[in-house]
């Protein structure tokens, strides 16, 4: 059962956040065939340049190129938020569905589950993790993931319940459908709009985790760009490059407005007794 | 109420232990042998084992987790590999900077947040709000440690008002100190103020639309009254509530500023111990700071059931 929605109905959030991810998705698949300078070349004597017409957001500490280092960023951010954000689905939202559909004791073990992984904030867990088998974009993947699938193994089970409810389940157990049918024909479906707003903002909270990570040196490594590690090396430059310190956080702070935006709007839209609090 | 906060305990320790068994089975993957790596290649076989000895590295896995396990309940988490001290001390000598750099962060961004909130509500659909969502929604997107590296570039090295990082230490003054905290403060308010400004708002929106609202106006009580006696008592609990439930945020946000200005904390002495592969110690503040979350999340749901029993019944 679908409903349209006029495209006059679609609220300004989603479509401001969609052109700042659009945005954001553009430079990382442009990055995969241009950038104005291979991202990991080294030079010196070029080293710690302002912005100029051969290098449009200067030069950093080794001379590499500030906007190609930003391209190859974006798509190193956006794989490593895509995979934890997968992971997280692939775990949670069966996870979730199953809980809601296996009823008192599969409610009690998500719930569980739930209060273990909330107990360590993401960024905990990844350092946990790292600790114990080093740092990597691969753990920080694995750690955010798990976070991940507690968050949406939690929405999906709360939304899931609300369809157990519904007339037309109630119908269609009626009729003969086994548990695993009505899940996969009917709650899966209709849980589907909850799961997408959580999934715009668990990126946008990867996304901040992964930057936080590669800057402890934790995540991304050298020589791949990324922008908590362009960061970091910006801050010991602070006196004589400081806007090598500006760049990479507005790259980050502008995707994670770009998803929240978009996730704020979409739930707004999905949900419209959310719509008062919204920017926009 | 008491079966209620019974329950709630119950939970909190079956979650605390899970939390020391994943804590302790993460750092049994550690690849290598970790009395090599202190001692290095170099190292004599027999100055070798007597470490491994010495670290209980020669006994079970189960063995190890029982006798790590115990320590904790009377209030041991281990010794240092690195500093050759009790890992209590060290958290302790840690704590006396980042608990007051959290408080002071709580501190800001709630002073920040709970006015902007009222102003919100107050001018809802006007100037002040927009202005208000403009904050909430842009503050939540900067990270706080951008906004720290930021904070440095401006009170720091161009106006020199603040130091770029250290600790002092207590022992050089109160404002000396307090002056090395309040950047890396601010830096962890501004993203809390933008998400506690936003809830209070909405739940000062919420109360609004409430009858005993709309009585308390028939009976002439005045605007600012209404807001500031009826409206924003009955807000502050949704507000608490995030509150509370910000602080693991605020934990994680913690281990990363105080790396951004140097501050010798907890979140330093974590970082460091990664890097120096000091696995006793990684373990220790690991768990002490995910029972810290469970621990405030187990007391804020405690709270909130004490203030409001609506959502206790329905459970």
């Amino acid at each position: 059962m679908t409903r349209r929605i006029p495209v006059s109905a679609v609220p300004a959030a989603v479509w401001a956040g969609a052109a700042l991810v659009g945005l954001l998705l553009a430079v990382a698949l442009l990055s995969l065939v241009w950038t104005p300078y291979p991202a990991e070349q080294v030079r010196v004597v070029a080293r710690l340049r302002p912005p100029s017409a051969a290098h449009w957001l200067g030069t950093d500490h080794f001379g590499r190129d500030v906007a190609s280092m930003l391209m190859v960023g974006a798509r190193n951010s956006l794989a490593v938020a895509a995979a934890a954000v997968g992971l997280g689905l692939g775990l949670g939202v069966p996870l979730g569905l199953a809980a809601a559909a296996l009823g008192r004791w599969g409610d009690e073990l998500v719930a569980r589950l739930g209060d273990l992984v909330f107990a360590f904030p993401a960024v905990l867990s990844a350092i946990l993790l790292t600790a114990a088998l080093g740092a990597g974009a691969v753990n920080v993947v694995v750690a955010l993931g798990l976070f991940n699938a507690a968050v949406l193994a939690r929405v999906t089970r709360g939304a899931a319940l609300a369809v157990w409810r519904r007339e037309f389940v109630r119908a269609a157990l009626a009729l003969g459908r086994g548990p695993l049918s009505v899940t996969l024909v009917h709650v899966l479906p209709n849980t589907l709009g909850v799961v997408v707003v959580q999934t715009t903002v668990l990126f946008a909270v990867a996304i901040v985790n992964e930057a936080a990570l590669s800057y402890l040196g934790l995540g991304i490594q050298p020589p791949s760009p990324s922008w908590g590690k362009m960061l970091g090396d910006a801050q010991t430059h602070l006196f004589n490059a400081p806007l090598q310190a500006v760049f990479p956080g507005l790259a980050i702070a502008l995707s994670v407005l770009g998803l929240t935006l978009l996730g704020d709007g979409l739930r707004d839209w999905l949900d419209p007794r959310h719509r008062s609090s919204g920017l926009l | 109420m008491l079966a209620f906060a019974l329950r709630r305990g119950l939970t909190l320790a079956l979650t605390a232990w899970l939390a020391s068994v994943v804590v302790f089975a993460a750092l049994e993957l550690v690849p290598g042998d970790p009395a090599l790596m202190m001692l290095g290649v170099n190292a004599q076989p027999d100055t070798l084992a007597a470490l491994r000895a010495q670290m209980g590295l020669d006994a079970p896995p189960l063995d190890r987790y029982l006798r790590w396990a115990g320590g904790l309940l009377r209030g041991d988490l281990g010794t240092s590999l690195t500093y050759a001290r009790p890992v209590a001390d060290l958290v302790a000598e840690r704590l006396v900077v980042t608990l007051p750099l959290a408080l002071l962060s709580l501190v800001m961004s709630t002073a920040a947040a709970i006015p902007l909130g009222l102003l919100a509500a107050a001018r809802r659909g006007r100037g002040g709000d927009w202005a208000v969502l403009g904050f909430a929604q842009i503050g939540v997107a900067l990270p706080s440690f951008w906004i720290a590296i930021l904070l440095i570039l401006v009170f720091s090295v161009g106006l020199g008002w603040f130091p770029a990082g250290g600790f002092p230490g207590w022992e050089a003054g109160v404002w000396p100190a307090l002056r090395a905290l309040i950047l890396p403060a601010l830096a962890l308010a501004i993203p809390e103020a933008a998400i506690l400004a936003r809830v209070t708002r909405t739940a000062l929106l919420d109360t609004l639309g409430e009858d005993h609202i709309r009585t308390a106006r028939a009976k002439g009580v005045g605007r600012a009254a209404v807001l500031l006696g009826h409206a924003l008592p009955n807000a502050l609990l949704p507000v608490a509530t995030v509150l509370g439930l910000q602080l693991s945020f605020l934990v994680a946000g913690a281990v990363v500023v105080e790396n951004v200005f140097t501050l010798p904390g907890l979140g330093r002495l974590l970082y460091q111990a990664i890097g120096q592969r000091d696995v006793i110690v990684v373990q220790g503040v690991v768990l002490l700071l995910a029972v810290f979350v469970v621990l405030v999340n187990a007391l804020v749901d405690i709270a909130c059931a004490a203030a409001d029993p609506r959502p206790r019944a329905l459970s």
